[in-house]
């Protein structure tokens, strides 16, 4: 009897196991299915054309420049706030109280992002509808990623670290340089890949920053369309599933590219550390 | 335990630290006096008066949380990493009183530490012991070859790993990471050297080589070494302390302490009654 009760569990788990996988598989496939007949060469560097059969390279690009303005900007600034928070700030109940707002931040939806954006960014800085409104806004949504994976990394880094390297006569600042930041170096790296990703799948605050200006932009001023916002459109406007899903298709191989190379990167970091 | 005893131990304790440097040769390199120390409103060493001699191995021994560890970290300054630490009190390193000088940089470069556990970083074995001195601001690449290799000398490891110094420090077996770890404190030239239990993570034949290494290093440096293995400070050391609720009880030649020590604590610690 308890054997077979073992094995029913142990059924329960692998199912659980095996819907996930599924369905990953079936939506991936679904995706690959639908739209592999669209790519193409001209579909991923041609120009875009309104009445139809264009590529989507302005959208490619767009996203691109998106992904590294915002993180140019947020790493930095994230790192440092962690640092700061983790190893500096003396633990009270102002450090909390930064803590949870940063916890909360993450769970916001991110339309709330965009509107602050539409009015912050867009209309009173008078930056418009532009690729640098929406890399902006980016940059607080994944402000609170960098600096709460960030902080987590710092925190496994072993306190005999700290102590080996301060006991030979070292600065809190050179040990931070170090000892302490590299070997927190893989952490910080799949925080960053995480937020990548979470640029990559945004729209709702994209639509409302940088507008949907289907066109290669002439600079990070420009209106522009990212591959999300086009998706989000094909589908609405013109009911293209098949466009959609190509489009699908292209997001889900850089965010592979983007993934394998940070993960190449963080190994190459532990290589050069041990 | 009433104060009587205690006064009449203390003094007891402080005639025998006064004649036993007046009739050896060997000057005081660290002189502890009335040392108080504070976590928080918990008080962890009481009135803790002691001359360490140089060149010698000082023990520290007692049962746990007796406070011998938190006085060993008073002599680097590292209990000023831990919030809430107060201290009164005197200690003088070379006649010069280190919590009244700011320059904890200087003092750590002068009293090295060695811990429990092994804490290479996650560096060749190269760049470890480079640590420090590169720290201090040596680049010059014949310099810092030299102090490696003289550290790594100086901690009887050069023969293991003179072959690897490129490869990852902690690939090593733990009592060679000891050892490296001692290098890497001998690498910036210190005085003095605190060991904090530095065996007690490693298998016995580590800890012997680590015990000779000990012995050879008296010549050049001054160790204090806290250790809960009484065989080992019997077999280490010259001077040993005994520590009890965050008091020196005893502080005696290694031999008396464990012959005939004068204290009747010190003996049922030593001869293994509790603890």
């Amino acid at each position: 009897m308890r054997k077979i009760k073992d094995q029913f569990y142990l059924f329960l788990l692998w199912f659980a196991a095996f819907l996930t996988v599924a369905f990953l598989v079936t939506i991936v496939g679904y995706i690959f299915y639908k739209g592999m007949g669209l790519i193409s060469f001209h579909f991923i560097f041609g120009d875009y054309s309104p009445t139809g059969g264009g590529g989507i390279w302005p959208m490619i690009v767009t996203t691109l420049y998106t992904i590294v303005i915002s993180l140019v900007i947020a790493t930095p600034i994230g790192i440092m706030a962690a640092v700061y928070l983790q190893e500096y700030a003396k633990q009270g109940k102002l450090v909390r109280i930064i803590r949870f707002a940063t916890e909360s931040l993450t769970g916001i939806p991110s339309i709330i992002y965009g509107l602050f954006g539409a009015v912050f960014f867009v209309t009173s800085l008078k930056l418009g509808m532009s690729i640098i409104s929406a890399s902006l806004t980016l940059t607080i949504i994944t402000l609170p990623v960098v600096i709460r994976t960030t902080e987590e990394s710092l925190k496994t880094v072993p306190h005999a670290y700290r102590e080996g390297s301060l006991a030979l006569g070292t600065t809190k600042l050179q040990t931070l340089y170090k000892v302490i930041l590299p070997s927190a170096m893989p952490g910080i790296l799949s925080g960053i890949i995480l937020s990548m990703g979470r640029i990559i799948g945004e729209s709702a605050a994209i639509f409302l920053t940088a507008g949907t200006v289907a066109a290669m932009p002439a600079s990070i001023f420009s209106s522009a369309r990212t591959l999300t916002v086009h998706s989000y459109l094909v589908t609405q406007e013109a009911g293209d599933i098949e466009l959609a899903a190509a489009i699908g298709i292209v997001l889900i191989v850089i965010i592979l590219v983007l993934n394998l190379s940070a993960t190449y990167i963080s190994k190459k970091f532990d290589k050069a550390n041990y | 335990m009433n104060t009587t005893t205690l006064e009449r131990n203390r003094t007891e304790k402080k005639s025998v630290t006064s004649k036993s440097s007046s009739q050896s040769d060997t000057q005081t390199k660290i002189s502890v006096n009335n040392l108080n120390l504070f976590y928080g409103e918990k008080q962890a060493l009481y009135e803790v008066s002691i001359d360490i001699n140089e060149k010698e191995v000082t023990a520290l021994i007692g049962p746990s949380g007796c406070g011998k560890s938190t006085f060993l970290r008073t002599l680097n300054r590292m209990n000023d990493l831990i919030d809430g630490v107060r201290i009164n009190g005197q200690i003088k390193i070379d006649q010069e009183d280190i919590y009244q000088s700011n320059d904890v940089i200087k003092l750590r470069t002068k009293v090295g530490m060695v811990f429990q556990k092994p804490n290479l970083f996650p560096m060749s074995i190269y760049d470890n012991v480079a640590y420090g001195p590169r720290m201090q601001g040596i680049k010059n690449k014949g310099e810092l070859n030299k102090i490696v290799e003289e550290s790594l000398r100086g901690a009887a490891i050069w023969d293991e790993v003179k072959d690897r110094l490129k490869t990852s420090a902690l690939g090593l077996s733990g009592g060679q990471q000891q050892r490296v770890c001692i290098a890497r404190a001998i690498a910036m030239k210190p005085d003095v050297i605190l060991m904090d239990e530095p065996t007690s993570a490693l298998d016995p034949i580590s800890t012997l080589k680590v015990e000779e290494l000990i012995a050879q290093m008296k010549n050049e440096y001054t160790i204090v070494i806290v250790t809960h293995n009484m065989q080992q400070a019997a077999r280490v050391s010259d001077k040993t302390a005994f520590f009890l609720n965050g008091e020196i009880i005893e502080f005696d030649e290694t031999s008396k302490i464990f012959s005939m020590p004068s204290d009747q604590r010190t003996e049922d610690y030593v001869t293994g009654r509790f603890g």
